[in-house]
């Protein structure tokens, strides 16, 4: 699935070894959470509070949310995958030092005015 | 959910986040799209799969080769204060299903890039979108040296509910890939209540 050749040079590509999550998360596998990708990540906090159950990337997390942001970017920033970081916000949600907004419920839609501001910037941008 | 003592106020405003999935087969113009109209360059990110595929499950005594790494590129675009839209391309390969739920849940619909020199290559993800009941749209990349369909050809061919637009693009272009968009959120508007419950209901 790898085609060295084509990877385009934009994207942001440094991601550690794969392996080093697991040690992150302390072995814990399986997030409780099952935040959506677009769910949005704000820090409650300007600054990590000192806490030996922290690692580094938690702390990352805290400083990269000081405005909302997005479940996938937080990952794209931490270069970890979704699933690791997922287990870090269980920590930090437990810990009330994030909150995370899930986007509206999958079955529904927003109304037309959304619809309607989306096609609006579109057009604009 | 019961947040307090934050040190700082709750002066945030959250916009609304929403998604746009972008499909199709190997090398269809996937990321070129997402580059076209992002605002910021495409990021990437990753979920580690076990060989079950079911996400980071089963950690006593991974090894490399029970995992397998899947890279998603996705972008955003920010309308205002309060409104941002990602896209997200979906990995190209069957066997990642899991990771194609998790990306449509909740997302308001999809577009599948076809390449007329390899039309069956998106058949799977049509085939995804109606499975789930989630609206798309097909757009024909225009690459260099593939023969010109019509867009009936296009559309008979993929067996296509005719209800669903068909559209050529390119998506090196921004003004293409954002015609694209535009036309995939006017379907979604007029199809809504139709597939999905719209929102009005119980609140
Ligand atoms: N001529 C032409 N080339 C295009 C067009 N769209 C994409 N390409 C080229 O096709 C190649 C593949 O495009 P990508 O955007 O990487 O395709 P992708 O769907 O993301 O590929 P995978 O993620 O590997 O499945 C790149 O070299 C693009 O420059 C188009 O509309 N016309
Ligand atoms: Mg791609």
């Amino acid at each position: 699935m790898t085609r060295p050749d084509a990877e385009p040079l934009w994207v942001d590509d440094e991601a550690g070894p794969v392996v080093r999550p697991y040690a992150m998360t302390r072995g814990r596998a399986r997030p409780r959470n099952g935040f959506n990708v677009i769910s949005l990540v704000t820090a409650t906090r300007a600054a990590p509070p000192i806490d030996v159950g922290l690692v580094p990337e938690h702390a990352r997390i805290i400083e990269l949310c000081q405005r909302p942001l997005a479940l996938a970017e937080v990952a794209a920033h931490l270069h970890l995958p979704l699933g690791t970081v997922r287990v870090l916000l269980d920590d930090l949600v437990a810990r009330q030092l994030v909150q995370v907004s899930e986007p509206r419920p999958p079955a529904t839609l927003p109304d037309d005015s959304v619809f309607e501001a989306l096609i609006h910037g579109l057009r604009e941008l | 959910m019961d947040y307090e003592n934050s040190d700082r106020e709750d002066r945030t405003i959250l916009p609304t986040a929403l998604k746009i999935l972008i499909a199709g087969g190997f090398g269809v113009g996937k990321t070129t799209l997402v580059a076209a109209v992002s605002e910021t360059q495409p990021l990437r990110t990753e979920e580690v799969l076990s060989e079950r595929g079911v996400g980071v499950d089963d950690l006593t005594g991974v090894e490399a080769k029970s995992t397998t790494t899947v890279a998603m590129d996705f972008g955003r675009i920010t309308f205002g204060e309060d409104l941002v839209l990602y896209l997200f391309g979906t990995p190209g390969q069957d066997r990642f299903w899991f990771l194609w739920d998790e990306l449509a849940l909740g997302a308001l619909g999809a577009v599948v890039l076809a390449d007329t020199r390899r039309l069956a290559d998106c058949f799977p993800s049509i085939d995804y979108f109606e499975g789930q009941g989630l609206p798309f749209i097909v757009a024909v990349n225009c690459f260099d040296g593939a023969r010109q369909y019509s867009l009936e050809e296009v559309q008979m061919a993929l067996n296509l509910d005719p209800d669903v637009p068909v559209m050529l693009c390119d998506a090196r272009k921004r003004e293409s890939s954002k015609e694209v968009l535009i036309t995939l959120l006017q379907h979604v508007m007029k199809g809504r209540g139709l597939t999905r419950k719209p929102e009005t209901v119980g609140s």
